[in-house]
């Protein structure tokens, strides 16, 4: 009699999937913008060291990469645990820079070629020596302008 | 006959496509890390002559193989360098045409002469840590910054900016043509108050 039927079953209505295609583009989205294209394939361990006095590279055509660390996991038993070179997808030696950075550099524009800058991602773990035998060998070359890449963080976290 | 409605295409789909790209987009790309502490190095020519430098001039840093820190012969903390760095930078101990104006330091006559003379000159073992060779570095470069953020705020009082900021703005591309040209000078003077004289020696090997 009454007007108000109690809805039958007591089954539950199922959930709209319709907006979960916007929510994974949304995420696409966010992912696309925020990140870029790898270039090369990491052969290393790279954990930047923690610095707050940082500025930002340039632009990335004016800039070229030189990665340096102990071989990743990988690689170790090929090429040992010794901190080595890594230019573009090659494992190289110190000897090896002068060549690299010559060639990136006959690559780029003319008017880019003497505003270029070297950007040394080297891992926290590396011994000096081998930045220092990088940064002679970029000074035979005139490559002179460098940046240490770094993560934002205070510098106590290099500390232990 | 009657008309018959377009049938509805099936979305159910659209969400198996876009997780394919997002998947995509994750495996391939990698957030960039683009920034860091710029340096610039020596030439490699010889200098001929180089120029006499008081030892008072000179601070000097060591970084030993243990990264154990040696400041003017004397071991220091690494939390200590930047006021240590900051007080020799700063000092004015200079006297007549070499005294310093704005220096706020003690005017100690055993540090420094004025900003423009003072010279801190890095100095790296082969064994020394890669990281704390960056940490030292960043607390050099941040007694700098913090002097040249005085200078900078005593100079511009409406500016509203710190000396790193106006610095970050006049890099940055996006600022405009004539904002960088009312920049330009205000940094430019402050540079020459402090201009950053950072040496590095060649590394010492371990025996």
């Amino acid at each position: 009699m009454s007007k108000f039927k109690k809805k039958k079953g007591g089954d539950l209505p199922a959930i709209s999937t319709a907006s979960l295609p916007d929510i994974v583009f949304m995420l696409l989205f966010f992912f696309m913008v925020a990140t870029v294209m790898r270039d090369s394939t990491l052969m290393i361990q790279n954990s930047l060291p923690a610095a707050d006095q940082i500025q930002k590279l340039d632009k990335k055509d004016r800039v070229m990469y030189i990665y340096a660390g102990k071989p990743s996991s990988r690689y170790k038993d090929k090429y040992g645990t010794q901190a080595r070179i890594q230019l573009n997808d090659k494992f190289a030696d110190v000897g090896d820079v002068a060549a690299f950075v010559l060639a990136e550099r006959a690559s780029k524009r003319q008017e880019l070629q003497n505003v270029l800058t070297t950007a040394l991602k080297v891992d926290g773990e590396t011994n000096m020596g081998l930045v220092s035998d990088i940064k002679q060998e970029l000074r035979k070359v005139n490559a002179l302008k460098i940046n240490y890449t770094t993560r934002v963080g205070d510098y106590t976290q290099n500390m232990n | 006959m009657a008309k018959r409605a377009a049938p509805e295409v099936n979305a159910g789909s659209m969400a198996d496509i876009a997780f394919l790209l997002l998947i995509f987009f994750l495996v391939t790309t990698t957030i960039e890390t683009d920034s860091g502490i710029n340096r610039k190095l020596p030439p490699t020519d010889e200098v001929v002559d180089p120029p006499i430098i008081k030892e008072r001039n000179i601070f000097t840093v060591v970084v030993n193989k243990d990264n154990r820190l040696l400041v003017e012969e004397d071991i220091m903390e690494l939390s200590e360098l930047r006021q240590a760095a900051i007080a020799f930078l700063d000092n004015g101990g200079g006297q007549g045409e070499e005294a310093c104006d704005y220096c706020q330091g003690k005017g100690d006559s055993s540090s420094s002469d004025n900003p423009e003379k003072a010279i801190i000159s890095l100095k790296n073992d082969r064994e020394t840590s890669y990281k704390v060779y960056i940490a030292v570095q960043n607390e050099l470069v941040a007694a700098y910054n913090d002097l040249r953020d005085r200078e900078f705020a005593l100079l511009n009082p409406m500016s509203g900016l710190t000396y790193t900021e106006a610095q970050k703005r006049y890099s940055d591309p996006r600022t405009s043509a004539d904002e960088k040209a009312q920049l330009k000078p205000k940094l430019d003077e402050v540079k020459t108050r402090f201009p950053q004289k950072l040496s590095e020696a060649e590394p010492s090997k371990t025996k």
